[in-house]
């Protein structure tokens, strides 16, 4: 019996890969154990290697495993491109089809199931992902009934026969697998999970939804990897509250569309990864002088210019801090896990209301595309703050005077009214401006605007800016990261103190503007703080090193070659550095 | 009830004097006012260049944003509140250069919102370079040997982009271009109105005169249809595109508000953002 294994499925991309996956690894968190998926893909529709890797444990898991229990193959190149992964005693199930090989000499067993041949004789061939989620099962022992509901949710609307038909797939797969363990039926038996029911979605799913439920009406977008779904799941969902998604041109006219959106009064976003957001830095420039609100989710992905357009990096970290000409306030969040990204895009919207200024939130391929279990989210934590937006009615204004949106106040924020009011008639430009909004090239107007707008965020009330795991009053080492890669520092954090070491783990959520007095006292009380992020440069280390100073101890652990750190790496490379 | 007068505010132009866009000004506060709206019913969204300093110049909310970029911020302002009249208005070089990919795709969206442009042929503000309007052979500071471009056929592109209200005017004719205007705030969907308002300036060629001798009213056309498609593409190919009036109208094609599935009736601004608990409950289901 196990409690946790590592499970992997490969072919060619467009052959029902990523169903297979979809599938298997729906009925397993039916059953209540907890699951962390990891998608290798190219850009490309047909064709290429392509697989899905799932986690699956009975206690809550955040990081891909380091190795493979088990590997489902539908081509030879998936056992090739994969087999170094797999762990001594684990095992490959190939489709018998291309007769499968694997290396000699090593403690791996291959079983060569006829994957197209059971399923041809059931009526087609395309039912061979059915067989091998079959096959599956029967080595971690699932009862097979609990196919029953996921195979009529997927297939129900193509009638019943083709339902019987995909479970009897299923059946046979874990008949003909069962007769093939024999004795080894025991091994990978998973022990039995709580049964709770919990959500099993992606990051961009949980982005899309907490964005519905922070009160986004509108929203303007362009189709990019990895940011789509967010777009998709919108599309679906907001015509039902009378909200709608305008799919735009180009980011440009996503960013700006949105952002005459937000400044009409509605709650509007745009989401994109790296080539959209350099597309959308004049207009969040405009959004920032302008002082109007918008949301803006930037998926990280491989970088530059189209870079590794499928693949994981963290590298947009500066560019979205400071790729907009000119100066103004923004805030940049970065939430740690598919949770936390729901409740980071309501907070997003009350941020952007609150501080009129634009908010990005940051997330990477990993945690918009990497499916896992998240305990139920919870309503009642749902709050709308909308700062100084002015309701009820504003006294007449003196011979045409326009309303002051810009006025000069304590906290830098202005009241702000929306068009359609009356006695609320202002002007709103680009250009610098006076309190009324009309442009003024004044010295002294230019240093109290800038002043007023920048002075916004001197004192950001920010729920949680640093995750802290701070176990010690002295550490040994600091760990510090941000975005997906928590998982993987968790564990390779557990693994540090287990020979000894005194870890502290430190995950920044709020990037910018940077959490100075969250973070000195976890860097002093540090004898070495390690910067775990995946680009080349290390830009959350210069992040730091700029804020926060103590330079000489910072050192950096990066992976930039487009795959998600393993707990083993992190583990390695801080072990390196200790 | 408001007049042209309450379209008014105390803000100075920076335009030289004689510069056509004081009429598309004085057209746009007639207009507004002729069609019954008080100012704070109307928003006007602006790009960069001379006349796109015009939202600051009328008596109304105002957008003035960056360029190339009216177009997208006007349809989100008016996707957000479908109560507020929206007009976008910019140059040429604004609409027909830098944001011509927007000019283009807000035709064929048909979100109903009016778009005028000043079209000087020439960057103004930049002191005197050539546009996608300038005709071959300009000289300017950027063509010193004359532009070897042809100038775009604006309003065939319209038709072809498949607009529903295209219309042409100059800014000389101050009843016309009003009359055009209201006419394109109470079409239902996207109105394009180009307005042929010379720089003084920097445009010797492309004079008031210059106009007064070339354009064709198509008032003056006998059994002009504005609902002829294919008469309203060969009357421009004919004319090289200097006609004025109503070009085309289509009354039947509804706007995108109309056709989108699920959008409000009542002002997105005004929504409730709570989401209900049913609702919230409905969709965490969903991922169970």
């Amino acid at each position: 019996m196990i409690s946790q294994l590592s499970w992997k499925v490969g072919g060619q991309q467009g052959e029902g890969i990523e169903s297979t996956g979809e599938i298997f690894s729906i009925a397993l968190n039916r059953l209540g154990y907890y699951l962390y998926g990891y998608r290798h893909f190219s850009s490309r529709i047909k064709g290429g290697h392509t697989n899905n890797k799932i986690r699956v444990s009975t206690t809550q898991v955040r990081s891909i495993a380091d190795d493979l229990d088990i590997l489902v193959a539908f081509d030879q190149e998936t056992i090739d491109f994969n087999f170094h992964e797999l762990r001594d005693g684990g095992i490959v199930i190939a489709d018998a089809k291309f007769n499968p090989t694997i290396p000699e000499g090593t403690n791996v067993t291959l079983y060569a199931v006829p994957f197209t041949e059971i399923a041809s004789n059931l009526g087609t061939a395309l039912m061979k992902n059915m067989v091998a989620v079959g096959a599956s099962s029967a080595v971690l022992d699932l009862d097979i009934e609990v196919y029953q509901e996921v195979v009529q949710e997927i297939f129900g609307r193509k009638g019943q026969q083709v339902v019987e038909k995909n479970m009897e797939a299923i059946r046979a797969g874990a008949e003909f697998m069962k007769e093939q363990l024999g004795d080894n039926i025991q091994t990978m038996k998973l022990e039995k999970a709580d049964g709770k029911k919990r959500m099993f979605m992606i990051g961009n799913d949980a982005i899309a939804l907490g964005a519905i439920a922070g009160g986004a009406r509108f929203m303007a977008a362009y189709p990019i990897t990895p940011a789509s779904e967010i777009m998709e799941y919108l599309i679906k969902k907001l015509p039902a509250l009378g909200g709608a998604v305008i799919q735009t041109e180009d980011e440009i006219a996503a960013c700006t569309m949105a952002i005459g959106a937000n400044y009409a009064g509605v709650r509007a976003l745009t989401a994109s990864a790296g080539p959209g957001l350099s597309l959308m830095m004049e207009a969040i420039g405009l959004a920032g002088i302008t002082e109007t609100p918008i949301v803006i989710v930037d998926t990280q992905r491989g970088g530059p210019s189209t870079g590794l357009p499928t693949k994981q990096e963290q590298s947009d970290l500066m560019a979205m801090i400071y790729g907009t000409h000119g100066e103004i306030p923004k805030i940049v969040m970065a939430p740690s896990t598919v949770q936390e990204a729901f409740y980071d895009m309501v907070e997003a919207f009350n941020l952007a209301e609150e501080y009129q200024c634009p908010v990005i939130v940051l997330s990477d391929l990993q945690l918009s595309l990497g499916k896992q279990t998240v305990e139920p989210l919870e309503y009642d934590k749902i709050e709308i703050r909308r700062g100084k937006l002015v309701t009820g009615e504003l006294p007449p204004l003196d011979n045409k005077e326009y309303f002051k949106r810009y006025e000069v106040t304590e906290d830098g924020i202005s009241p702000r009214v929306l068009p359609g009011m009356p006695n609320g008639i202002h002007h709103v430009t680009g250009v610098e401006h006076a309190e009324t909004g009309k442009p003024s090239e004044l010295a002294s107007n230019r240093k109290a605007q800038m002043d007023k707008r920048l002075r916004k965020l001197k004192n950001i009330q920010f729920n949680t800016p640093v995750h802290k795991n701070v176990k010690h009053e002295e550490a040994d080492v600091l760990i510090v990261g941000f975005n997906s890669t928590r998982g993987a520092i968790e564990e390779a954090m557990e693994r540090l103190e287990l020979d000894g070491l005194k870890v502290n783990h430190a995950h920044v959520r709020l990037i910018h503007p940077f959490p100075t007095d969250e973070m000195l006292p976890l860097v002093q009380s540090a004898k070495k703080v390690v910067v775990v992020e995946q680009n080349a440069t290390g830009q959350l280390a210069n992040i730091i090193k700029m804020n926060v100073g103590h330079a000489d101890k910072i050192y950096s652990v990066l992976k930039y070659d487009g795959n998600p750190f393993l707990p083993h790496e992190v583990y390695t490379k801080c072990k390196e550095l200790l | 009830m408001a007049t042209f007068k309450d379209f008014r505010n105390d803000v100075k132009p920076n335009w030289c004097p004689g510069c056509g866009d004081f009429s598309v000004q004085a057209a746009i506060q007639r207009a507004a006012a002729n069609v019954g709206l008080e100012p704070h019913q109307l928003a006007i969204i602006s790009g960069i260049g001379c006349s796109g300093r015009i939202s600051g110049y009328v008596h109304s909310y105002g957008f003035h944003g960056i360029h190339g970029r009216a177009l997208p911020i006007a349809q989100g302002v008016k996707m957000a509140n479908r109560d507020l009249t929206v007009i976008a208005a910019g140059g040429d070089g604004d609409g027909f250069a830098i944001g011509m990919g927007h000019t283009i795709h807000a035709i064929r969206r048909n979100i109903d919102i009016t778009y005028i442009v000043m079209d000087n042929q020439i960057y103004g503000l930049t002191k005197g370079q050539t546009s996608p309007r300038s005709d071959v052979g300009f000289k300017t500071k950027s063509t010193p040997q004359g532009s070897v471009e042809p100038a775009l056929s604006i309003m065939e592109m319209a038709l072809s982009a498949g607009a529903t209200f295209v219309a042409q005017s100059f800014s000389s004719d101050l009843k016309e271009l009003t009359y055009l205007i209201e006419e394109g705030i109470k079409h239902k969907g996207f109105s394009l109105i180009n307005v042929f308002s010379p720089c003084v300036t920097y445009n010797k060629v492309n004079t008031y005169d210059w106009f007064k001798e070339n354009l064709t009213s198509l008032s003056k056309i006998e059994g002009y249809d504005p609902s002829d498609r294919m008469m309203a593409m060969q009357t421009l190919m004919k004319h090289k595109g200097l006609v004025t009036g109503l070009i085309y109208q289509n009354k039947e094609q509804k706007s995108y508000q109309e056709l989108i599935h699920g959008y409000s009736e009542t002002p997105l601004a005004h929504a409730e953002l709570k989401l209900s608990k049913e609702k919230f409950d409905e969709f965490i289901v969903e991922f169970m």
